[in-house]
């Protein structure tokens, strides 16, 4: 049927493991952003939510690694992390393998996509499923962007793959919800890890919820590397989503830093009138 | 340098239980299932997440493989400073040393800027 909302935000496992080390004030603001985007998705009334991701090892390694891949299966589990260090509890996530199907098959006329018949959640989606379907009662269609073991898909494909998306969510009957999820520029999981580009993340947001597909597609993985850390590379999820959103008006509805989550905070909706 | 296979060993152990049952009780059979040298073996087999950092295991697998032996971050991230210090900067793979002042300081300065912008507001 249509595209009925889209997001984006991060997915910082701190955001739920380590919430008693961060600062309370930008915690909580993050937490009510989260909030708002939880309410806005809900009034969107979507049959399943489309989440672009870009996972750490749960599921695709150098072995035999997807530049992009989409879940195929009629339910998920996770996260793979310890309970007591995500503090988010294993489970199962609905999906929709029908539904999943038609839009690998639809994509793949563009986009050449990898698909899973199963797929374990880490925090990458597991952290923003905690705050926006609490009750895991939305079908999720989980697809990935290869955003940690280089090569990397270039920049151009993944706003392509956005695209493909895009085609494929008008044509199904179904209301779909697209969720991309990514820190921008950090260092996690090394001694730096707290480090975040301030300058550089609120440049890229402006170019991402104003669609600017040259300024966008114009970033090299070695200025990436540079100003964003290997964190960065994760900011393909939002180029995906920008690709997937052209023509609405993007919102920047939280962007703080805070040190112990790794990362700039972020919460974005596009505007799809 | 067989950086590949330490870490699709923390990989597999990382996601499939199964993998984590054997490490638990049949260690040395697993690992002579990956191409690792001594020093990786002694790195996995000691927990030395500063070595494992340095050899060049990608921060989101070593990351992983901490929390599953209930290392707590700040710890996990201490471990990581005193590998650079014994064992010299990350000899493979991502990561470079970029220079942080550290979380303490730096959610200091935020909250400096905090009071200031809503100082100026009013
Ligand atoms: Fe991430």
């Amino acid at each position: 049927m249509a595209l009925v909302f889209a997001g984006l935000c991060g997915h910082g496992p701190g955001f739920t493991g380590r919430a008693e080390l961060a600062d309370p004030e930008p915690r909580d603001a993050l937490y009510a952003g989260f909030e708002r985007l939880r309410l806005a998705l809900e009034d969107a009334k979507p049959d399943a939510l489309v989440v672009v991701a870009a996972e750490h090892f749960a599921n695709f390694f150098m072995d035999n690694m997807p530049a992009f891949a989409i879940g195929m299966a009629d339910s998920y589990e996770g996260p793979i992390e310890d309970p007591d260090w995500l503090k988010i509890e294993p489970t199962s996530v609905p999906g929709n393998k029908d539904l999943s199907r038609r839009i690998v098959s639809a994509v793949m006329q563009d986009v050449d996509v990898a698909y899973a018949e199963e797929w374990k959640f880490d925090h990458g989606i597991a952290v923003p499923l905690h705050f926006l379907t609490p009750r895991y009662d939305l079908p999720v269609v989980p697809a990935n962007i290869n955003c940690q073991g280089p090569p990397l898909p270039p920049l151009h494909r993944c706003w392509a793959f956005g695209e493909a998306l895009r085609r494929v969510i008008d044509a199904v009957p179904e209301r779909i919800a697209l969720l991309g999820t990514g820190g921008i520029s950090h260092w996690p999981a090394t001694p730096d890890s707290g480090k975040i580009n301030e300058a550089w993340d609120r440049e890229f947001l402006e170019r991402v919820l104003n669609h600017r597909r040259d300024e966008l597609l114009a970033y090299t993985d070695e200025d990436v590397y540079r100003d964003a850390g290997q964190g960065g590379f994760e900011m393909r999820t939002y180029v995906a989503v920008a690709g997937a959103t052209q023509g609405a008006e993007g919102e920047l509805w939280f962007y703080e830093p805070i040190p112990v989550f790794a990362v700039g905070a972020t919460i974005a909706a596009m505007n799809l009138g | 340098m067989s950086l590949y296979y330490v870490q699709k060993l923390l990989y597999q152990l990382n996601r499939d239980p199964h993998v984590r049952k054997r490490y638990d009780s049949e260690l040395d059979e697993l690992l002579t299932e990956y191409d690792l040298t001594a020093e990786e073996i002694q790195a996995i087999k000691a927990l030395d997440l500063g070595l494992l950092y340095v050899i060049g295991v990608n921060g989101q697998i070593l990351m992983h493989f901490s929390a599953l032996h209930g290392i707590a971050w700040p710890d996990y991230i201490e471990a990581l400073r005193q590998g650079l210090k014994k064992y010299g900067p990350v000899r493979e793979g991502v990561y470079a040393e970029t220079g942080y002042q550290g979380i303490a300081a730096h959610d200091e300065a935020l909250r400096a800027r905090r009071a200031a912008t809503s100082q100026g507001k009013t």
